[in-house]
């Protein structure tokens, strides 16, 4: 009995356990103070879906020995321009997010190589690079948000100050364009179909990327550099094209989630978006070696329905939005573990 | 792999060789030096205020970058998570301000409260980074945005519910929680006015203060020249060494920590006696990042750091803070520009400066 309690223990993990008994404790707390489930699902089956490319952008650079990706704000960058340029001509519709991402992902791979280059040479301090990359990164955009010529009234400030506006709303070009697609209605519960199909096709690619001969050399990079070595992988290359995945990945969610948020977030908005996904990563039971597309799905679908139910319940308890602290708590708590944990498997 | 052919050593005692090294030394101080020159130009700002200015930085905000040296030397890189002390020091400033404590007398107070605080946050900082060897750094960072969510929960949630708290000042009007501002007007000024010199006009020396500062410079100094000064620069130099020749590594890594913290307690307190209001949810937060940004600025790397570095980073560093704003508006027509531009040059400095690090690292692992 103990045995099968330990291989349980092993095989669920410490923060899946822990994320996952609180879950069911405001689950319960949540039916007690009568809480709407269908409205709570709703959102829930929204948010999964908004967040998870984002997380799934992990897997290519875990895949290829990089670790988690902080400097994700670089892909993001690149889906934000793509955004941007596409409002700025006006354009509307599938058309608007289709050019957004045409011109996000050519970005998205000039970016990710540059820092794969930057990342060959540091190894071993990928986490405090990315995230210190991430954050300039980030910050001197704001100077370009600032700065850059752009003239579409939606996008500028429209008087009294220069540069492009700290949110911009997307209704006029692809607000909700995923999400609405084939959407329907199961009594009270939106579903989302158009934005859960999309990430099931990027899951399906990043699966059928790892089948590939290609994809498993990444793969055998990553998690057994001497073994790669000897047969004859360039181990350095491998790490550019995970870094080069994981930030198309992140360009690619950093669409699906303003279409679906419905404006787009500049400036300072993106300086922090990389540890959710991590966290949501690792509760999913993925290690900063080794992680799966079910460690995405299962770890977005936690972590997200734990911050769709949780403030609400809390909110009953007590006065005030503790939304963002629940969150900066899980989120920072889970990824301490992973750093103070030692991990098997890599170097 | 094929070994690099090894070099030839050039000639050391060439003078223009020796003119090189001290220009690549430190070349990172005189690029922001140049920068400095050419802010303050375009900034136009009045000579006796940006003197003022200056002035007033290097008195309220070196401790805060002291803090950074000791781990530095100890081998565990940028201690991000001074925010932790600087939290110490806000709760012994809270405590006083809710008895109504003023003057020195206060300030010396919430600096004894400050002591038991931070050194349990340091000794808990320290055991966790010592599962974590090989990646202090960003350990410390997520520990400290960790701490400001865990104080954010504190004082909003606990404070005036758990604990009890009624000074109406203080707690929102509902009883719970802490306001997003406290009021320092009883120790503003405390440790800055003891010895001030008004003599120039528009310019004001704050003595006390600065005397503070240089003890606390001397008191590193002669630390490190103690025995256990000399073990955490041995622990530093090479782990397994120290541990060979008997030192207990684990137990100098966090003493080294708990110094910093408590150093970084001291340091939030002097720095907030200067500003006069604690900005409760706020006044943490970019403790660790500027700090960093400063010593780096001032030629310290991830591995090396000494006072005179503390020194010139903060100089420069705050100097560059005070111009940029006005020097982005004159040049390019918006403030904001300016704001940006610190905060891009902050965050930059350390991406750099970490890259920089970790691939003479990386290169050197490579050559052996």
């Amino acid at each position: 009995m103990k045995n099968i309690l330990d291989l349980a223990y092993n095989i669920i993990g410490l923060p899946r356990l822990i994320i996952s008994i609180f879950l069911l404790v405001f689950l319960i707390a949540a039916a007690v103070v009568d809480l709407s489930i269908p409205m709570l699902t709703g959102s829930l089956l929204v948010r999964v879906g908004m967040n998870a490319v984002l997380v799934l952008a992990l897997i290519p650079a875990i895949k290829a020995g990089t670790g988690l990706n902080l400097a994700l704000p670089l892909g993001i960058m690149c889906g934000l321009v793509g955004a941007v340029v596409a409002i700025e001509y006006k354009l509307s519709g599938a058309a608007s997010f289709a050019v957004a991402l045409a011109i996000a992902v050519p970005l998205a791979i000039i970016v990710g190589y540059l820092y794969g280059l930057v990342l060959n040479r540091i190894k071993g301090q990928e986490m405090i690079v990315g995230t210190y990359v991430g954050f300039s990164v980030v910050s001197g955009m704001c100077i370009f948000w600032l700065l850059a010529p752009f003239k579409n009234p939606e996008m500028v400030w429209a008087y009294g100050g220069t540069g492009l506006r700290n949110t911009i709303l997307l209704h006029s070009s692809f607000d909700k364009i995923l999400n609405d697609f084939l959407g329907f209605k199961i009594g009270e519960i939106e579903i989302p179909t158009g934005l859960l199909l999309f990430f099931g096709l990027l899951c399906f690619m990043v699966w059928l990327f790892g089948k590939t001969r290609t994809g498993n050399a990444m793969h055998v990079a990553g998690s057994n550099p001497r073994f790669a070595l000897s047969c004859g992988i360039n181990i350095d290359k491998m790490r550019i094209l995970g870094t080069v995945l994981s930030t198309i990945l992140a360009c690619i969610g950093i669409l699906v989630y303003s279409q679906s948020y419905g404006f787009l977030q500049l400036y300072q908005g993106p300086l922090m978006m990389a540890f959710p996904a991590a966290a949501a990563i690792l509760i999913g039971g993925a290690s900063p070696k080794k992680a799966a597309i079910s460690h995405v799905i299962i770890g977005t679908f936690l972590f997200q329905s734990l911050l769709v139910v949780a403030p609400p319940v809390i909110n009953v308890l007590v006065e005030g939005s503790f939304s963002e602290v629940f969150r900066g708590i899980v989120s920072n708590g889970v990824i301490l573990y992973a750093l103070a944990t030692k991990w098997e498997g890599g170097e | 792999m094929i070994p690099e052919q090894k070099e030839l050593k050039p000639n050391t005692n060439s003078p223009l060789i020796k003119i090189k090294r001290k220009l690549i030394e430190f070349a990172v101080p005189l690029l922001f030096l140049v920068l400095c020159i050419i802010g303050a130009y375009y900034a136009r700002l009045q000579p006796s205020f940006l003197i003022n200015e200056i002035i007033m930085r290097m008195a309220r905000n070196p401790v805060l970058v002291l803090a950074l040296i000791i781990p530095v030397l100890a081998g565990m890189g940028m201690n991000f998570a001074i925010v932790l002390g600087a939290m110490a020091g806000q709760i012994g400033l809270i405590i006083i301000t809710h008895y109504e404590a003023t003057g020195i007398t206060g300030v010396t107070v919430a600096a004894l409260i400050a002591v038991p605080f931070a050194i349990i946050f340091g000794y808990l900082t320290g055991k966790l980074l010592n599962r974590a060897k090989g990646k202090e750094m960003i350990t410390s960072m997520i520990f400290g945005f960790f701490a400001v969510y865990v104080w954010q929960l504190f004082f909003l949630v606990f404070v005036g519910s758990i604990i009890p708290m009624r000074n109406e000042k203080m707690i929102l009007s509902t009883g719970v929680g802490v306001r997003n501002t406290v009021d320092l007007v009883g120790i503003r000024y405390a440790l800055d006015d003891i010895i001030k010199i008004r003599d120039l006009p528009g310019i004001t020396i704050p003595i006390s203060t600065l005397i503070v500062v240089a003890l606390f410079c001397i008191l590193i100094t002669f630390f490190m020249k103690t025995k256990l000064g000399q073990d955490i620069r041995a622990v530093g130099q090479n782990m397994e060494i120290a541990a060979i020749s008997g030192i207990n590594v684990d137990k100098i890594r966090i003493t080294a920590i708990i110094i910093s913290t408590v150093l970084a307690a001291w340091g939030q307190i002097i720095w907030l006696q200067n500003i006069g209001t604690l900005n409760t949810y706020g006044s943490h937060v970019q403790v660790g990042l500027f700090a960093v940004a400063a010593l780096l600025i001032g030629g310290a790397s991830v591995a090396k750091a000494n006072i005179w570095q503390v020194l010139l980073g903060t100089f420069l560093f705050h100097t560059l803070f005070i111009i940029s704003p006005t020097a982005g508006r004159n040049l390019l027509g918006d403030a904001q520009i300016g704001e940006f531009f610190r905060v891009f040059v902050a965050y930059g400095v350390i991406a750099v400066a970490l890259v920089l690090h970790a691939w003479q690292k990386h290169s050197a692992a490579k050559n052996k």
